[in-house]
């Protein structure tokens, strides 16, 4: 276990500084000025432009800026926003608020989905099966701002059961609806995955030798093939977070969470390249810490991967 | 060994007209030919589901190309202030935007946008994905090594995060292809994944040791065997590839780093239309239903496709 | 077929008061629902068995075997179901039992031990979990400490002597025979009056499949186990029951003591079993003394009345007339200290194959035998050059296969083909057979689209399929059909040498020995030399002239065939021989 640890880790490595000077490579390597490319069609004001100027090393070699950055961002510090406020304060403001709301998404999509891929996967070729299938389709197949409308529209604004927009302090019932909205697509996703992983595992011959020792089917289908048929949902867990933190940018912009996708749509909006780009570096620091989390959780749930050398 | 049969279990031999015998291994083919390809092809044609996708996916492609058969109303300089939010009219079936301009006719132009989005990026992630996979999973080794930890790193920017510091940084050139490009740039990985996997599976096949054990050259072997063995979950990623293409310009657009508001396109109008929830929802519903009918066509096709070609997709129907 | 009796068939009223068998099918029915409607894998069963009895249930891949023994602990896969008959168990009729009763009836009076070792523990709990699991179902034992114990127990009981260490690890960490026990721990764990055993070895290497059979003989006979038991080897199967069942295609053909089944074979498909049984055949050939005697001595119930060439000791004694005729020949192949070492990250070098030297004389078969991971697969490889050698020599047709290269190697390639195990894997599935069968020619620029056409036809006539299949594909066909046109792609360039990579271990009984019959054929015709790699010396028996033994990378016995069988000087070569079934099974004159 604990060399399986270490191997991930240092296979992260690699991967982290190849993502951050991607990142990196992708601004200020572009032709012409990048400060003033990042500003787009607004022109700053020129104290701003010089201290960007200084904060990227603009004067150095490529490579020496890129680890200027680097050291940077590690000794937190992620530059300052338009307003002139430090990232890094605005982070801790509003982490979390976001980290609230993708814990109630994903103990949505979690309950949710893997309950009714369960019954799906155990009843395949009923009515509900069916119908799971076709409303998790359905559901895939919306774009996160055309759903977060949808349910704006009509659970804030024609039934009026919440509020359209989250108040201040980010009351926990305000973040309901949006975490619903954060939670849909994935779900949709989990239910197909584990309706396809109980499939699958139940027709395992472990299963019927389960059987033939006895076991009854109250014992069998949550240990035998539940228990089993979670290993891929969990890894899956580690792709949705990428497609979570884009649906929360999308979320959080619209229902007016202050959290830190509210803070990158904002930007993003108002066209603040480099607080865009510090944020999207934050988020992406964020998701290999997490892949690196499902990978451990991957081996906790698997022995064969606990186990191996 | 001690003899304890019992009387009801003396020898007993069936009568060989109730048993009659069969040539062993006897040849039975009969019909037309069948592969994998034909079997999937007879599979799909029964579906109703296939042909609902194929359906819409055609009417969408008809109306991209030709939107002067679906409508003569100009999307954009029409517009009159007059009508800002306003109902169907003579003409106009679907009412104006906040903008006074025709929902409709917006809808039928902003189509070939979000097709020729998806076409690029798809043929971009496939041509990507099948030669960054193809190489890494057959030739192996280094090469595997460094493909392999390269696209661990693209696929570590979430795809649609990438696009929209792509876009910021080119905020001056925005058009279709650089829209297309910043997405593709990143999407591919998924694909390549897939194939390497499948590649890994297929070429230690004993068909293609038999081949080497020929003479047969690697590379030909890559083409010839192996590669048309591995290409199934490809395309079926490939067509599901497409829907998350259009998704993605969608969003970028809505997110306002997608395409300027001078070229139609769903996702602006969706953007533009959010000022409007309350008073006329419909400016915002109606570009997004056809948003996500497309999206659903491609989506659909892909699952059936997936169906007919692994077996064990099929299985679980 | 006229003395064919129909007598036992109908079951005869039993007079009140006589014993009652412990397990009864009567007339058993089951269908499988498919798109093609209903299709009866098992059609009119009956089998009686008594408390203390052993019955096997023969038959090959199809013929309802398994899907009988499914049947009676109502675990059918799928949409199978039962659609008529009864299973009485102990007079309870099993087909009528309610969900809650079969549960009962299920690990506590009808054990069972699946097939393959490796898929039929779940990977996710430990072996001490799932022992455990089995015992507190069937109230075997209560509270957490008594359930253990008794886990434990059951273990050691199975073999594993050092059960209460490997109670916390996990089945991935366990050999395929280790595991085997494992499960035949568990389905004896609640100590059922009836254990059902699926093809309990057939996934072992051959001396883990005597020990783990013998223990498992043992234990049955010491709990005074009735055991049903069911494989696809007629040796086995007379050796380990004493009652036989023979399945064909959903039916019983013929049933009653083994002895007198296995002396007396009635129906044709019995004899086909009996000539094909390369267990049987390699016996017969020891008992009687030599080839011929054996085929003298098989009665003409053997010589197949549907004309089928797969009496074994016939193929033998086929290869034995023509290997006689010609003169002492020079070596094809000459393999010197050959050594393959594998660097494996992390744990330094593995000598898979170590200094084997051994050379084939032209138109002989030479066949290497051994266990899974003895080397013999990765020697075949170098020969083929699929795989570089680490160290020693290859020598074909006089050339050292080390200094080839390029176009040499090429032409040189042509001389020398392959035939793998697996049917399913060894055609490129998207190739017609046209395409396949033409490949080798196409790529060494044989002749014109005409000429090889010609000869794809020639070669599908030698290997007796019909041309027609030149346009189909390989999921058209079986897998005895498939190696038939694995080998006219190995025949197409007329080379000198085949390896056959275990080519005939996957097929059914009959069709092995028709691809038996065919390669010996061929290498008559042809003048074929033959590299066999195989497990089954049994087989090899009937087909080689020359036997290598392998185990761990070393080549631990050389010798004719007879040699090897009349007299085995290495004590790994005696446990192989004494791990063919049949042994000590009658075969009658």
């Amino acid at each position: 276990m604990a060399g399986y640890i270490l191997r991930r880790l240092l296979q992260a490595i690699p991967v982290l500084l190849g993502t951050t000077f991607l990142i990196y490579f992708m601004v200020f390597a572009m032709p012409g000025d990048p400060i003033v490319a990042l500003f787009g069609d607004k022109t700053p004001p020129p104290s701003v432009i010089e201290s960007l100027r200084e904060r990227y090393h603009l004067d150095q070699p490529f490579i020496v800026q890129y680890f200027i950055f680097l050291g940077n961002i590690f000794r937190g510090d992620l530059g300052v926003s338009f307003s002139g406020q430090p990232v890094s304060e605005i982070l801790m403001a509003t982490f979390p608020v976001t980290l609230r709301l993708a814990a109630m998404a994903v103990f949505f999509e979690m309950v949710a989905g893997i309950t009714i891929g369960l019954v799906s996967g155990l009843r395949k070729g009923g009515i509900f099966d069916a119908s799971a299938l076709v409303v998790s389709l359905i559901l895939i197949s919306l774009p996160i701002f055309v759903l977060a409308f949808v349910m704006q529209w009509f659970f804030g604004i024609y039934l009026g059961w919440f509020r359209t927009t989250v108040g201040p302090g980010a009351p926990t019932q305000d973040l309901i609806l949006p975490a619903i909205v954060l939670a849909t697509i994935s779900f949709a996703q989990i239910v197909r995955l584990t309706r396809a992983s109980v499939i699958e595992t139940g027709g395992q011959d472990f299963v019927r030798t389960a059987a033939s020792k006895g076991l009854s089917r109250n014992r069998i289908v949550p240990v035998h093939i539940l228990r089993n048929s979670l290993i891929p949902v969990v890894t899956y867990l580690a792709v949705d977070f990428g497609t979570l933190m884009v649906g929360a940018t999308v979320t959080e912009g619209i229902f007016n969470v202050p959290g830190v996708g509210r803070t990158l749509y904002q930007a993003i909006i108002r066209g603040e390249g480099p607080t865009v780009v510090s944020f999207v570096t934050i988020m992406v620091l964020i998701y290999l810490v997490v892949n690196l989390l499902v990978d451990l959780l991957y081996a906790v749930l698997d022995p064969r991967i606990r186990y191996a050398k | 060994m001690q003899s304890n049969t019992r009387p009801d279990q003396q020898h007993f031999v069936a009568p060989l007209d109730e048993t009659p015998l069969v040539a062993i291994d006897s040849v039975k083919a009969e019909g037309k030919p069948s592969n994998l390809w034909t079997d999937a092809w007879n599979d799909v044609r029964k579906r109703p589901m296939f042909w609902i996708s194929s359906v819409l996916i055609l009417l969408v492609v008809v109306v991209a190309l030709f939107p002067g058969w679906f409508t003569q109303t100009p999307p954009n300089n029409d517009c009159l202030l007059a009508n800002s939010n306003g109902g169907p009219t003579d003409g106009h079936p679907l009412g104006f935007t906040k903008q006074g301009c025709d929902i409709y006719s917006r809808i039928i132009h902003g189509t070939s946008t979000s097709l020729a989005v998806g076409i690029i990026v798809t043929s971009l992630v496939a041509i990507l994905g099948v030669v960054f996979g193809a190489f890494a999973g057959f030739y192996g080794g280094w090469l595997d090594a460094v493909l392999s930890r390269l696209g661990d790193i693209f696929f570590s920017i979430p795809y649609i995060l990438a696009a929209v510091v792509i876009m910021s940084v080119l905020s001056g050139y925005r058009n279709v292809w650089v829209i297309s490009l910043a997405i593709g740039l990143f999407a591919w990985p998924a694909t390549a994944r897939v194939l390497r996997a499948e590649i890994l599976r297929v070429k230690n096949a004993d068909f293609v040791m038999a081949s080497t054990a020929l003479g047969v050259s690697r590379f030909r072997i890559l083409l010839r065997h192996v590669l048309p063995n591995s290409i199934a979950p490809v395309i079926v990623i490939t067509t599901i590839s497409l829907a998350s293409a259009i998704v993605a310009e969608a969003t970028l657009s809505f997110l306002g780093v997608g395409l300027p508001t001078n070229i139609m396109s769903w996702g602006n109008d969706i953007s533009q239309a959010q000022t409007s929830l309350r008073t006329a929802p419909q400016t915002l519903i109606l570009p997004s239903i056809a948003l996500s009918v497309t999206v659903l066509s491609f989506i659909m096709l892909g699952e059936v496709v997936r169906d007919a070609l692994d077996p064990k997709a099929r299985a679980q129907r | 077929m006229s003395e064919i009796s129909n007598g036992s068939n109908v079951q005869t009223e039993r007079a009140p008061g006589a014993e009652r068998p412990l397990l009864e099918i009567k007339n058993l029915q089951v269908g499988f629902n498919t798109q093609d409607g209903l299709v009866k894998a098992v059609d009119g069963v009956n089998i009686t068995l008594y408390r203390g009895q052993s019955l096997a249930i023969v038959g090959e891949s199809g013929s309802g075997k398994s899907t009988t023994a499914h049947a009676i602990i109502n675990l059918l896969p799928g949409t199978g179901h039962i659609s008529g008959g009864q299973i009485l168990l102990d007079g309870q009729d099993l087909t009528k039992a309610s969900k809650k009763d079969m549960e009962a009836v299920r690990g506590r009076k009808i054990g069972f031990v699946p097939q393959d070792p490796m898929s039929n523990l779940n990977p996710v709990w430990s072996i001490g979990f799932q022992v455990e699991e089995a015992i507190q179902a069937n109230g075997i034992a209560s509270g957490r400490k008594a359930v253990k114990k008794r886990a434990i127990e059951v273990l050691k009981e199975a073999g594993l002597g050092d059960a209460d260490r490997r109670m916390k690890q996990f089945p991935h960490q366990f050999s395929g025979g280790m595991r085997q026990r494992v499960l035949i721990g568990m389905g004896l764990a609640a100590d059922p009056q009836l254990l059902i055993a699926d093809e309990p070895t057939s996934a072992l290497d051959v001396t883990v499949q005597r020990v783990i059979l013998d223990h498992l003989e043992s234990l049955t006979r010491e709990l005074g186990t009735t055991l049903l038991f069911i494989t696809h080897d007629l040796g086995l199967a007379a050796e380990r029951a004493e009652q036989l069942v023979v399945m064909y295609k959903g039916k019983v053909v013929e049933s009653g003591p083994s002895a007198e089944i296995l002396q007396n074979p009635q129906h044709p498909y019995t004899q086909r079993l009996v000539a094909a049984a390369p267990s049987l055949a390699s016996r017969r050939i020891q008992a009687t003394g030599s080839i011929a005697a054996a085929e003298s001595s098989m009665h003409e119930g053997a010589a197949d009345a549907a004309g089928e060439a797969i009496d074994l000791i016939a193929t033998a004694e086929a290869r034995a007339g023509a290997l006689a005729a010609a003169p002492p020949a020079p070596p094809a192949i000459v393999v010197e200290d050959l050594t393959k070492v594998f660097k494996i990250r992390g744990s330094g070098d593995f000598t898979a194959v170590d200094k084997v030297s051994f050379q084939i004389p032209k138109g002989t078969t030479m066949a290497l035998v051994g266990e899974s991971g003895s080397g013999k697969s990765t020697v075949a490889k170098m020969l083929l050059k699929l795989e570089d050698t680490t160290s020693g020599k290859i020598v074909v047709g006089g050339k050292d296969l080390a200094s080839v290269t390029g176009k040499e190697l090429f032409n040189l390639r042509s001389r020398m083909q392959p035939v793998f195990q697996d049917p399913y894997g060894s055609l490129n599935p998207l190739r017609n057979i046209g395409n396949t069968i033409s490949e080798p020619l196409f790529t060494h620029k044989v002749g014109t689209v005409a000429s090889r056409r010609e000869r794809v036809y020639e070669l599908l006539d030698q290997v007796s399929l019909p041309r027609t299949l030149v346009s189909r594909y390989p999921n058209e066909l079986s897998g005895g059909q498939r190696q038939r046109i694995a080998i006219a792609r190995a025949l197409a360039l007329k080379p000198e040498i085949v390896v056959l990579d275990e080519a005939v271990s996957a097929l059914d009984v009959l069709v092995q020995a028709q691809i038996l019959r065919l390669l010996a054929d061929l290498q008559a015709e042809l003048g074929l030399t033959y590299l066999f790699i195989t497990h089954d010396l049994a087989v090899v028996r009937v087909i080689a002239d020359h036997v290598c033994v392998m185990q761990r990378g070393k080549i631990v016995e050389a010798a004719t065939t007879d040699e090897v069988f009349d007299n085995p000087q290495q004590q790994y070569t005696k446990d192989l021989l004494a791990a063919i079934p049949g042994a000590n099974i009658e075969l009658g004159a």
